[in-house]
Order: structure tokens, then C-alpha cells, then sequence
């Protein structure tokens, strides 16, 4: 045994060395991600054969041999089927989503009033774009006129009939025109009526709470297409005779009704995660129930079910392609309908037809639902590790 | 306040009964049903005096009439002659059997994607991904729709039927297989799952106390699919199989004998699994993330394999998170297969919506909706209740 | 507080306000200035949009002519598109005046559901269709046993289909559909082997189908099926108006009085027309009926005689060129008889 000289300190850092060829590198990244063991590159295979069949299929039949223009049926026929297109051919026929866009929008409303929905939309986008971008200011000003100005003043662009605009009535209305107005005021109105819901099930007056807790679990248990039935055949029953509703009131009417029983539920879980500390805090200042839920507690809880009211609204786009079972016409429903024309019978025009709808509702959606994740990222400070 | 408080006079102890909150409470509940009843009285009175002046007769005397239209799927015998109350029973169980099929399938696929989306191989992770994108943000009775179109449009005439293995074919008429008849002494085959099942669970509960006491394993899984495989089995060689199978074949039209799912129940069952699998493959993802990291870290300072840690410690816990979110996507795709109207497949709502049409009795068939579809929700919840109560921790 | 107990004194009102008797029909449409028509949501030569939306058909003219009626104005209707589901509640619910959507008179729904039918604008029986080139060899009805049928749910079609079916002695699969446009569509897709509707209707969606050509209508007809505008019950006047424009459109035609003669008619010398056109002195038939008296040139002005409807939309003024059969007049052979206006 020797002795050494252990008072020797190191005084500068070891060069850091670089990883080790294994782990750096594309190579590694293969190795880690897709081939880490047998099992998972058997898969990685499979699925990369699997891609390999499917993602050129799908763009050759969507892009590359697709129908881009073309006055009718013909268009998109292929040899076989008495159309110019080479024998074999099979691709989207977009041309027939082309000649029916405007429907696809806005249904059979005048061409001549059609300004009118544009003006609705533009105002609509420069209302709401504000309202989602966390840093803009005016925040207060802004929701008002979001949601208190913005439904009378679309009100009177879109159905007109006084203050100088001629009146198009709503069965004229149609295509993504009509799905986003229902959302619209079902978004609108499902809120409060969901935030006194959710309140009076967690009410301690045994009536309002009875009542609450039997319209919420009804209307939950119930598909939409009752409810919307209901709206739409049993509402006129419940009124005198001669006193008729619009049709698509009674379609909004409905989902107002469905979506509040659903964003009740919601905002009832936010209720109860408040401590009860907030709610004796509030009582000990003072205040009144409503100053103690509307200073206190909702801002709080709303906060906190901010991602799942934002999903509520998502069901609630999807569920609006519903109405097209009471036989009106929605994005989907329009689609649908335009299926049956006779000049465009191909067998490509359902398949594009269909996606068409669901690229738009998807892109919908998909919007949505990123922005309810951008939004719990910035809410949720408290319990990142 | 002093000088508020000089302006009362008298200062009274107790404040008046005006502002008593109790006192309001009371008053705001009868004042409320009040105008609720009131309501409700506008209502029955209009309905009453529009259902008189178009002189529609009410109550469920309807139901024993003789129903006239034919139903191609169903599960009980049912013909044109049979009432109207058994025709709304063959919409109820083909809305259950919908979304009893539907829910197993949706569970089964959404767990295996919510296991890709957490799966350390890249490629299928992403392809998850895409897959729970897609399907989460579309509705699903587009969904409905397209695989209805694309059912009827990739499938065949029945005269060109694909052949597939053990005699089944398929083309747009659906998709046929073979039927197996039961014979004189079937009885004891059926006698053989019972008690194969009832052996199962006894066997279980053994072998669970057993390593309770002992630490010693038993093969419970082997030994249940031999017990409820093989019981069957030996009853059917002891009856002497009395088992005929009735293979599809082509008739003038269509195929005949066998078993034939329709492309209506296909396309429907096909969409609300899709559909709903993209949610459940999310509950499932969040119900695994949920647990926290250091039950991982601990399983495996336990020497347990990442499968033995994934299913005794990771998944139970997992499954508290997830039953919860599950329940409600249950009862969703159960309200969604009333969408079955959109293509023709009798369910529970299209059946009853033509009843609607030829008795006109609108309330009485609203009523049976709810009633209807409240239970089997109701139903649902129970079971769902009770199965995460079993799962729920349980703390010694 | 005092808000709460007003707010229940309104809604007190609005109940009183409720127990006040509606006016009839009549008086409703001419408060609205329009009349609301139920018809079919797409079959052609019935009811259906023409390609700038403008409805066009056998259905929708005869509400034109009920408007002309009523306000001397063939333009003052909307139509409403119903599915064969939706239209007997929404005329139970006041939602349309009159439903003129090729419904079939029955029993059943002139007592049960409560509807007064005012006529029959088409007398029409229920037929087959199939594809000849992929089922050739089938030329009749009652070769189809065993095949899958496609049928719109709620008709009478259906229960004719179910009835004829087990009367001789055949199997079936029905595949049923709420809207004629889905049943369409999937019959043109192959998912039936027949189609089954009233026979008009089999014509009308055969030219929907992408090869019309293909398609033949088998001879048999297995139903009555006399189509006509229904009304509900419990309003006299508005059904007489409704039944007696009918009638005019039918008398119109046996006097063979016509949109284009319709103002030299009036000069007429004959009784009868004169009586019919309101131009007899001190005649009060126009204004019995809560019209004004010249009722009957304001239709024939707007929509034409009941031939002259019939050739437009369904007969060989159109693509469907369905010849007149039993629907002509009753002196030319057929059961179209119009009651005297007198």
C-alpha cells in the first residue's frame, strides 16, 4: 500500500465531454423512440407500413386526382360511369363542394342581404379576437359589447325587418350560418342559466335544490334529439292556439335548455372546490349571497372550470349538426340535403361532401380545444411542480 | 354609521322578521313554486284545449293496438300484427344492444389508444394522437354518416359477396355468418358456463385468500378460461352434440339462413366505438398520468417487472381516476345511438317517432322516451356507481 | 319584494290572457297576410325547390291557389318542408294552415289524428321500382320474396308493404328511412333490391337516381292511395275554403275556363260560369265562404284549372310525363268530380 498525496484538490472543472456517441444524434433518437426493443420495432414496422399504405391513398384521392372545377355531375364521372376522367379514376369532387360553397354557408339566403352576414361575421371576429388574447385591454368594455351589444345588433343585421333592413326569414337561413348561431346563443345563454343552476342545486332551500337537481338530471339523461323533439313538437302544444314559435327558436330553445343542464353540472364542480374558508370569509365581511357568490366565490370557481366550460361549448358545436334530425339545415344538414341533387349524383360527391363538413367542424373544434389548453396552461400556476 | 345608527329609532335587538334569512328563504321557495305551478297550470290548460280542439284522445290505451309496419332488426319475435307496445320494446333492445356492444368495443379500443398515447415508441404515439384528434372534434353524426356512405359504397352486391373464412360473407346487404342451432340437451352446455362461472369465482376468492395468508400465487386467469371453456365443452360432448350450424347462403335477393348484421347496426356500432374511443383513449391517458410518479419509482424499488408494476400498481389506482369521466362517456354514447334515426336503424326514438306519426299521440311518446332512456341511464350510473365504489381505496 | 309579486300579478295576466278563445284559421292567416303550407321537403312534380329555391309542384300550386283565394294573391304562401314524421304534429300544433304534402286520406287520420281532408288532388296507387340491370328477369311484384325494400318510416306506404307482403305469403327485409331523401340515396347505393312508394313518387325519384334509365316500375299496384290537402278539424270555414278551391279548381276545368281565358270568360253569357266567376248580379257564394267574390278568377289566375296544374308539374308539360288515368275528369273517364258551385 502506498500513500498518496490526498490533499491534492481538483481547482478547475473537467471539461465536460460529450455524450457518448449512443445517446446523440438521430441515430439515438431512432434507437430510443422506435426500436428500444424487439417488440417495439416489430410495431414501429407495422405501423410505418401501415402509413405507407394509407397516407398516399389518402392524398392521391384528396389532392392529387381530385375534381378541382366543373359545372356538374359529369365532372367527377370516370370512363366507366359515362365521364371524362380516365377508367379507374377515383378522387374528391370538390367541384361540387365549389358550386355549392354559398349554400354550404350561409343556406338560401338572398344573395342580394348576403353583405348583411358578412358584416355580422366581421364584427363578430374583431369582438371576439380581443376577448381571447389574455394581454388586450378592455377587457370589461369588450365582453359587454360581446355579449350584451353583439346578439341584438346581429339580431337586427341577419333577420332585419325594421330599421331599414328588408326581413329574411329563418327557414331561408342555413349551412355554417345557422350552426353558429345556435352555438352562439347556446353558449350564450347556457352560462348564466347553467351558473343559477349549478347555485340553486347547491342551494339549502329544499325547493329550489329539489327542482334544480330534477331539470339538470332529466336533461342530462335524455338524448338531445328528445329534447330538441320536445322543442320542437310539443312547445307549440304548450302555448295557445295561434301563438306559433320560429322554427329555429324552438331548435335554440332547445339547446339553451340542454347545454345549461350540462354547464350547470360544470360549474357545480367548480363550487365545490372552493374551500369553505372563501365562503365564511365572505360571510364574515358582510356580504349578501349574491355579493358572497358573484365577488368571491364564482370568479374563483368559474377560474377553475374554465377548460371544462370550453369543452361543454365544444359538445355543444358538435351536438348542433343534431337539428338536422328535426329536418333543418345546419352545416351538416345542408350537406346532406345538397347530396340528394340529382345533378350532382356521383359516387365520390357523398364521400366529399361529408368531408367537407368535417374538416369545417373540425377546424372548429380543433381551435377550441387549443385554446381551452393554451388558457389552462396560463390559469394553472398553483400546482406545476 | 353613528350617525345611521342615532337615525334608528328604538335600536331594536333583533333585526325584523323582512330581513330574518330564513323567513326569506321560505317565502322565496313558495313565492317560486307559486309561479312554477302557475306555469305549469298555463301549460296543461293550453295543451288540454289544443289537444281537444284538434280532438286527439290521450292516454297509453294506444300502446295495445296492432302496430301494421314491419322492423327488420330485432331481438324478439315481432311482426306486423304485434302491438305497438312490443314494437317500442324491440326499439329498446336494439338500443341497448347498440350501446351494450358499443360500450365494450369503445372501452376496449379506447384503452388501447390511451396506452399508445403514453407508449414510448414515437411513431405510435403520434399516430394515437392523430387518431384522438380526429375523432374527438368532428360530430358524431357525421361520423355516422360517413362510415354509412363508405359501408354502402365499398361493400359488394350480394352476388359478389365477399367470401370470408368459416363460411361468412360480406356485402352491402351486411354481414353474414353462420348460426349455430341448439338441439334436444343444449341445456347442459348452457348448465356448463353456469357452473364453469360459479367455479371461476370460487377459485378466485381462494386464491386471493390464500396469498393473503400464505404470499403464495395462484394461475387464477388459466385455470377461469379452462373452467368456463371446458365445462361447456364436456356438457356438449356428454348431450352428444346436438349442434347443427345453418351456413348463409344466396338467395334470389339476398343471402339466406346463418345470422346477418345489417350495415345500419355496423355502420352505427362501428361510429359510437370510434367516436366515443377517442374520449375514453383521453380519460384513460389522464388516469395514467394521474398517478404519481413515485408509485412507479416505488414498484420498481420493489423488484416488480414494468408490466407486473403497470397491472397490480399503476392501473388500480389509475382505475379511481378513470371510472368517474368513463361513467359519463357510458351514458353519452348510450343518448348518442338515438342518432340510429339519421340511417334507418330502428332504435328506441326511430321507432317511437313512427308510432308518433300514425297515432299522433305526441306527449305520451315524449313521456316514454324520458322514461325510457332516464332508466337506462339511471341503470348505468348504478352500475358504474357500485363497480368504482369496489374500486375505490380502501384504507385499513 | 313588490317586484316578485308583480312579476307573479304578470304572469297571472298572461294566464287569464290565455283562457281567450282563438279566432278561426281564416282570420289568423289574413292577421298574418300570409298562408303557411306543409309540403314534401324534395319530390319533384309535388313539391320541390326548383334551382333558385322557388317551390315548385302539384302540392305547392294548389296552396297557391288556396291564397289566391284568400288574399287574390297566388304569392302570399310560405312553405314549410316536412318529413313524412314531422308533418301531422306540426299541422296538430298550428304550425301550418293547410298540410298538402301527398299524404294519403285515411281513416286513421282524418278521426284519431284529427285532420278534415278537403279532397283529392291526386288519385295514386303504391308500386315497386328495381333496378333492371342488375335484377333482370324480375316483371313483377311478387317475384320480390326475400328481397330488401327500401321504404320511407311513418307512411301508409309501409304498412301497405307489411300487409301485402304477409297476404301472399312472402318475406322481406324492410329497410326504412325517415326522410324520402335517405331512402333515396340508399337505394340508389344498392342497399335495396326495390323501392317502394306511391307510384308518382316511384317516377319522381327515379330521375333522381344517377341512371334513370335503369330503373322500371313494376306494374302491380297494391294500395289506394287518394292524396290530398288536409286542414285540422273543428274550423267549418276554413275547411270549406280549403275543399271548395279544390272544387273550383276541377269545375274551372269542366267549364273549360283556363288562365289564359279567364277575362273573357267573365263576359260570359253562360249561367253556370258566370255563377262560378262572380259575375252573376247580387251574388253572395263568394262572400259566404269569408271570400270575396271573385275567389274563383283570383285562382285561375294564379295557379290555373286543375288540368292546367296537373300538365305543368306532373303531366307532359314535365319531366315526369305522368298521363292523366284516373285523375281526369270524371267526363273524360276519371274520378276527378267537382261539386257545383252554386
Amino acid at each position: 500500500m502506498q500513500e498518496h498525496d490526498i490533499s491534492w484538490v481538483r481547482t478547475e472543472m473537467a471539461l465536460a465531454q460529450s455524450a457518448p456517441r449512443s445517446e446523440v444524434g438521430p441515430a439515438a433518437w431512432l434507437r430510443q423512440n422506435l426500436f428500444s426493443t424487439p417488440v417495439n420495432a416489430a410495431l414501429t414496422v407495422l405501423a410505418l407500413l401501415f402509413v405507407a399504405w394509407l397516407l398516399p391513398q389518402v392524398l392521391n384521392w384528396a389532392l392529387f386526382s381530385a375534381v378541382w372545377t366543373g359545372a356538374d355531375r359529369t365532372a367527377c364521372l370516370n370512363a366507366e360511369q359515362g365521364g371524362p376522367l380516365p377508367s379507374g379514376w377515383s378522387g374528391a369532387c370538390w367541384a361540387f363542394v365549389g358550386a355549392k360553397f354559398g349554400q354550404f354557408m350561409v343556406g338560401r339566403y338572398p344573395v342580394d342581404e348576403r353583405w348583411r352576414i358578412y358584416l355580422t361575421a366581421v364584427l363578430f371576429v374583431v369582438l371576439l379576437a380581443p376577448l381571447l388574447i389574455p394581454r388586450a385591454p378592455f377587457k370589461r368594455l369588450n365582453a359587454i359589447l360581446f355579449f350584451a351589444v353583439f346578439p341584438f345588433v346581429a339580431f337586427w343585421l341577419l333577420l332585419g325587418g325594421f330599421l331599414g333592413l328588408s326581413y329574411v326569414e329563418t327557414p331561408l337561413w342555413g349551412g355554417l350560418l345557422v350552426t353558429l348561431v345556435i352555438s352562439y346563443v347556446g353558449i350564450v345563454t347556457s352560462l348564466p342559466l347553467g351558473v343559477l343552476l349549478a347555485l340553486g342545486r347547491r342551494s339549502k332551500m329544499p325547493a329550489v335544490k329539489l327542482l334544480s337537481v330534477v331539470f339538470i338530471e332529466t336533461v342530462r339523461g335524455v338524448p338531445l334529439v328528445v329534447v330538441l323533439f320536445m322543442a320542437s313538437f310539443m312547445l307549440p302544444l304548450f302555448v295557445p292556439p295561434g301563438m306559433s314559435f320560429d322554427k329555429l327558436l324552438r331548435a335554440l330553445i332547445g339547446v339553451a335548455l340542454f347545454s345549461s343542464a350540462y354547464m350547470a353540472e360544470v360549474i357545480r364542480g367548480g363550487l365545490q372546490a372552493i374551500p369553505k374558508g372563501q365562503y365564511e370569509g365572505a360571510d364574515s365581511l358582510g356580504l349578501g349571497y349574491w355579493q358572497k357568490m358573484g365577488l368571491i366565490v364564482m370568479p374563483q370557481a368559474l377560474k377553475l372550470v374554465i377548460p371544462g366550460i370550453v369543452n361543454t361549448f365544444i359538445g355543444m358545436f358538435k351536438d348542433t349538426s343534431l337539428v338536422l334530425i328535426i329536418s333543418m339545415f345546419d352545416l351538416l344538414g345542408i350537406v346532406k340535403q345538397n347530396l340528394a341533387d340529382s345533378n350532382w349524383a356521383t359516387p365520390q360527391t357523398a364521400k366529399s361532401g361529408l368531408i367537407f363538413a368535417a374538416v369545417v367542424f373540425w377546424i372548429f373544434c380543433f381551435g377550441m380545444s387549443r385554446y381551452s389548453q393554451y388558457m389552462e396552461r396560463r390559469l394553472d400556476t398553483g400546482y406545476r411542480r | 354609521m353613528a350617525l345611521q345608527d342615532a337615525a334608528r329609532p328604538g335600536g331594536s335587538e333583533r333585526a325584523s322578521w323582512f330581513y330574518d334569512p330564513k323567513v326569506r328563504g321560505i317565502v322565496f321557495q313558495l313565492v317560486l313554486l307559486a309561479v312554477l305551478a302557475l306555469c305549469l297550470w298555463w301549460i296543461v290548460d293550453n295543451t288540454i284545449e289544443n289537444l281537444r280542439r284538434s280532438n286527439i284522445s290521450t292516454g297509453f290505451a294506444f300502446l295495445r293496438g296492432r302496430s301494421g309496419f314491419d322492423i327488420s332488426d330485432r331481438l324478439i319475435d315481432y311482426s306486423s300484427d304485434s302491438t305497438y307496445g312490443r314494437a317500442l320494446v324491440v326499439g329498446m333492445l336494439n338500443t341497448v344492444l347498440v350501446a351494450a356492444s358499443g360500450i365494450v368495443t369503445a372501452t376496449i379500443l379506447g384503452f388501447l389508444i390511451g396506452v399508445l398515447r403514453l407508449s414510448n415508441n414515437w411513431l405510435l404515439r403520434k399516430l394515437a394522437t392523430v387518431y384522438v384528434e380526429i375523432f374527438r372534434n368532428i360530430p358524431p353524426l357525421l361520423v355516422i354518416f360517413f362510415l354509412y356512405v363508405g359501408v354502402l359504397s365499398l361493400l359488394p352486391l350480394p352476388r359478389d359477396s365477399y367470401v370470408l373464412p368459416f363460411g361468412s360473407y360480406l356485402n352491402s346487404r351486411g354481414f353474414y355468418f353462420p348460426r349455430f342451432v341448439w338441439g334436444d340437451g343444449s341445456w347442459l352446455v348452457a348448465a356448463g358456463l353456469g357452473l364453469g362461472v360459479v367455479f371461476s369465482y370460487f377459485v378466485a376468492r381462494w386464491a386471493r385468500a390464500r396469498q393473503m395468508a400464505t404470499g403464495q400465487q395462484f394461475p387464477v386467469f388459466r385455470t377461469s378460461v379452462l373452467l368456463i371453456l371446458g365445462l361447456p365443452l364436456l356438457g356438449l360432448a356428454a348431450a352428444g352434440f346436438p349442434l347443427t350450424i345453418d351456413f348463409p347462403q344466396a338467395g334470389t335477393f339476398n343471402m339466406t339462413g346463418g345470422f346477418n348484421v345489417k350495415p345500419e347496426f355496423m355502420s352505427l356500432y362501428l361510429a359510437l366505438s370510434i367516436y366515443t374511443a377517442a374520449f375514453i383513449a383521453e380519460i384513460v391517458r389522464a388516469g395514467i398520468q394521474g398517478v404519481p410518479r413515485g408509485q412507479t419509482e416505488a414498484y420498481s424499488a420493489l423488484g416488480l417487472r414494468p408490466r407486473q408494476g403497470m397491472r397490480l400498481v399503476v392501473i388500480p389506482q389509475a382505475m379511481r381516476i378513470i371510472i368517474p369521466p368513463l361513467t359519463s362517456q357510458y351514458l353519452n354514447l348510450t343518448k348518442n345511438s338515438s342518432l340510429a334515426v339519421a340511417i334507418g336503424f330502428p332504435d328506441l326514438y326511430a321507432i317511437g317517432g313512427t308510432i308518433l306519426n300514425q297515432t299522433g299521440q305526441a306527449i305520451e311518446i315524449v313521456v316514454i322516451f324520458g322514461v325510457i332512456y332516464l332508466s337506462i341511464s339511471l341503470l348505468t350510473s348504478l352500475f358504474m356507481n357500485w363497480f368504482n365504489a369496489k374500486m375505490a381505496l380502501r384504507e385499513r | 319584494m313588490k317586484k316578485i309579486f308583480t312579476g307573479v300579478l304578470a304572469l297571472g295576466a298572461l294566464g287569464a290572457a290565455a283562457g281567450v278563445a282563438s279566432a278561426g284559421t281564416l282570420d289568423d292567416v289574413k292577421a298574418k297576410g300570409f298562408i303557411q303550407c306543409g309540403v314534401n321537403t324534395s319530390l319533384s312534380g309535388f313539391s320541390a325547390p326548383d334551382d333558385k329555391g322557388e317551390w315548385k309542384g302539384l302540392d305547392v300550386d294548389f296552396c297557391r291557389a288556396v291564397a289566391a283565394a284568400v288574399f287574390g294573391d297566388g304569392t302570399k304562401v310560405k312553405f314549410t318542408p316536412l318529413s313524412a314524421k314531422d308533418r301531422f304534429t306540426a299541422l296538430q300544433s298550428g304550425e301550418v294552415d293547410i298540410l298538402s304534402r301527398n299524404t294519403t286520406w285515411t281513416i286513421n287520420r282524418d278521426t284519431a289524428l284529427g285532420f278534415n281532408f278537403a279532397g283529392v288532388t291526386y288519385y295514386d296507387g303504391q308500386g315497386f321500382m328495381i333496378n333492371s340491370k342488375k335484377l333482370p328477369g324480375i316483371n313483377s311484384a311478387l317475384q320480390l320474396s326475400g328481397a330488401s325494400i327500401c321504404v320511407q318510416s311513418g307512411t301508409t306506404t309501409e304498412l301497405n308493404l307489411a300487409d301485402y307482403f304477409s297476404a301472399n305469403k312472402m318475406e322481406y327485409n324492410p329497410v326504412v328511412f325517415e326522410k324520402f331523401e335517405e331512402a333515396n340515396a340508399a337505394y340508389d347505393a344498392g342497399r335495396c333490391d326495390a323501392y317502394t312508394t306511391d307510384q308518382s313518387g316511384l317516377y319522381s325519384v327515379r330521375l333522381q337516381t344517377s341512371s334513370p334509365d335503369d330503373h322500371v316500375v313494376l306494374p302491380e299496384i297494391i294500395s289506394k292511395e287518394p292524396l290530398g290537402p288536409a286542414v285540422r278539424q273543428g274550423d267549418d270555414q276554413w275547411f270549406d275554403i280549403v275543399k271548395w278551391t279544390y272544387y273550383a279548381l276541377l269545375d274551372t276545368e269542366e267549364a273549360g275556363i283556363t288562365q289564359a281565358n279567364v277575362e273573357e270568360m267573365k263576359n260570359s253569357a253562360n249561367p253556370d260560369i258566370k255563377r262560378m266567376l262572380g259575375t252573376e248580379a247580387e251574388t253572395k257564394i263568394g262572400t259566404d265562404l269569408g271570400l270575396g267574390n271573385d275567389w274563383v278568377v283570383n285562382i285561375i289566375k294564379a295557379t290555373g284549372n286543375y288540368g292546367e296544374i296537373f300538365e305543368r308539374n306532373v303531366g307532359s308539360g314535365s319531366p315526369l310525363k305522368i298521363a292523366r288515368g284516373i285523375n281526369a275528369l270524371w267526363t273524360k273517364g276519371g274520378l276527378q268530380y267537382g261539386m257545383p258551385i252554386r
